[in-house]
């Protein structure tokens, strides 16, 4: 039996040669750190190693369940995915929208080649450039100071309470362009002779759109709401790491950045493993439950 | 066909949405342009949006001078170009066995990729373990984690289903082995789908500076990306103990900087609308099969 199947594999030798580095690289580099996650049950310390550590039970865990900056972390975290779905997540469908109902084709070339650009200009850059934008002498309050809109230029990168509304409309300027794809593609789908019975019925465009284009992309929207809901604890952090300062620590420290600052400046591995695993578990349950809601209101799962 | 009075209203209304839309775009990224050309002392003075007023060249030969910068672009363009190689090879080899259904031990491999996309190690394990194997502070820390993608495995298997598989035999009748096969049949065939994640992968390798404040303490393996994330924080922190002496300097060089960064961005610029219906069909074909 276990001759034969050594025969089996041999015959195709060749095919297992070229299955096996992806296979060795995914142990390794995915498997491994998942064993990893005991440190989060220990007092880890790196002399001592994996097998060395003290084991500790709960300990990390009720450590920042009792933790104030925890708390604060969670808050700002939330409060900046909330605001994103809030904002962003209507945003792309509108603009998935009004793009698919340009009727000039070399126009929506240019309008979706243009949107798609802030996507792939890197954090780093965004940041350096969002600096000078949002200067005192910057684009940003120069337009404000002009339309006296305001009197005196705003600090919006000093100032802890403007930073939320900085993260989310910058994360929003950089990528609602690239949301509008999947849209887009599910809008090609919809079959054209829906558009021309509703026009023979005397529908206006709006009515198409509410009528036709929106349930056509009922299931993509219901798949990228429970995706965004599952991530809702993974802020950005290539964008906090640039944007962040002393002055705005207070409002812009995430659950990422928190982790990484606890594990990788202070030392601290094993609590800070403890929140990566609570943040895990809760994301797992919380696209468990948009999936179930979803599932509700739309008569179907997406997973 | 005709279009009605509100239909025009519709239609004007949102051509109006998408000229201010682009505005929104195009505007400041010309500002940042506009700054890189004009002279850095002259810039603090303000008021400098849609024209240089004090045009110079300066900052750019600036950077072209400064060999640090030029080290962290070598760096860069390597790892981008190594990087996009290898995970092309690897993770292509991987998929073109995986398209085979009498693979021995391809279920429990799909199980296996599927557990990571919904659990990981997380950010402190993986550092324990990029440490342990003696990966920090070497090239190949850029390289060896980001070789294998299963998502991207997904992606060229179901490419490489829908070629005829008589092309595959024909070649294998002449003797070629699979090798062979993959590199002169399957890799010329699957040009979009190679070009979508190469493109996906370059812009990743090129954009990132997270492994590089992780893993890289030597200067001289600094990508650009990580080399302007360091002037860019260190100079917010100069900013806010309100180093007031520093302050003429400082804002010379912030021109410098908008010229680095135009610099560090305009090869993907340049590059990613030729590769546009690519990557939007390979977007689909990773978003909708699995």
């Amino acid at each position: 039996m276990i001759k034969m199947r050594f025969k089996k594999i041999l015959k195709q030798w060749q095919l297992q040669v070229m299955i096996w580095p992806g296979i060795l690289l995914l142990v390794v580099f995915a498997f491994i750190p998942m064993f990893g996650l005991m440190i989060a049950f220990q007092r880890y310390h790196p002399l001592d190693g994996f097998l060395g550590s003290p084991a500790v039970g709960l300990e990390n865990f009720a450590a920042f369940l009792k933790d104030e900056d925890f708390y604060r972390v969670l808050t700002n975290t939330l409060a900046i995915s909330l605001l994103k779905l809030a904002i962003g997540f209507p945003f792309e469908i509108f603009l998935a929208i009004m793009i698919y109902e340009l009727k000039m084709g070399a126009f929506k070339r240019v309008v979706q080649t243009v949107s798609y650009l802030p996507h792939f200009i890197s954090w780093v850059v965004l940041g350096g450039m969002l600096i000078t934008w949002l200067g005192g002498d910057g684009l940003l309050n120069s337009a404000l100071l002009w339309l006296h809109a305001i009197k005196e230029p705003v600090s919006f990168l000093g100032k802890a309470d403007n930073y939320w509304l900085v993260a989310v409309l910058s994360e929003v300027w950089k990528d609602a362009g690239w949301g509008t794809i999947l849209y887009l593609a599910a809008m090609s789908g919809i079959d054209p002779g829906l558009y021309e019975a509703a026009t023979i019925d005397g529908a206006g465009r709006v009515q198409k759109i509410m009528r036709i284009t929106l349930p056509g992309i009922a299931g993509i929207i219901a798949l990228m709401f429970v995706l965004r809901i599952g991530g809702m604890l993974g802020a950005n952090l290539d964008q906090v790491l640039i944007l962040q300062n002393p002055l705005n620590m207070t409002r812009s420290e995430i659950i990422d950045s928190y982790v990484y600052h606890m594990g990788l400046s202070k030392g601290d591995f094993s609590f800070a493993t403890a929140i990566g695993i609570f943040t895990s578990a809760v994301s797992v349950i919380l696209l468990v439950i948009a999936n179930f809601a979803t599932k509700k209101i739309n008569d179907r799962p997406i997973f | 066909m005709k279009l009605t009075r509100s239909e025009k209203v519709f239609d004007v209304c949102n051509i109006v949405f998408m000229c201010f839309f682009l505005a929104i775009i195009l505007f400041p990224l010309f500002n940042i342009i506009v700054l890189s050309f004009n002279d850095g002392l002259d810039a603090i003075k303000g008021g400098v949006f849609l024209w240089p007023r004090k045009f110079t060249l300066k900052n750019y030969q600036t950077i072209l001078k400064d060999t640090t910068v030029y080290r962290a672009f070598a760096v860069t363009a390597a790892k981008t170009l190594i990087g996009i190689a290898g995970h092309l090879f690897i993770t292509g080899i991987a998929g073109y066995a995986m398209s085979k259904p009498y693979l021995i031990g391809r279920g429990m491999f799909i199980k296996m990729g599927i557990i990571t996309m919904y659990f990981s190690g997380g950010m402190i394990p993986t550092f324990l373990l990029i440490k342990a194997l003696g990966l920090t502070n070497t090239f190949w820390v850029y390289i060896v984690p980001t070789l294998f993608s299963f998502y991207d495995m997904i992606i060229l298997m179901n490419f490489f289903r829908n070629i005829p598989i008589s092309m595959e035999e024909s070649a294998e009748i002449d003797g070629a082995n699979f090798f062979q096969v993959f590199l002169k049949i399957i890799f010329p065939l699957s040009m979009p789908v190679f070009a979508t994640i190469a493109l996906f992968h370059g812009v990743y390798q090129w954009n990132d500076f997270f492994t590089a404040k992780l893993y890289v303490t030597d200067k001289e393996l600094f990508p650009i990306q990580y080399y302007l994330y360091q002037v860019l924080t260190s100079q917010a922190a100069a900013s806010t103990a309100k180093a007031g002496v520093y302050v003429a300097k400082e804002f010379t060089t912030k021109s410098i900087q908008l010229a680095t960064m135009v610099v560090t961005t305009l090869p993907i610029i340049l590059i990613y609308p030729f590769l546009q219906k690519y990557f939007i069909s390979g977007m689909l074909v990773g978003g909708v099969k699995e």
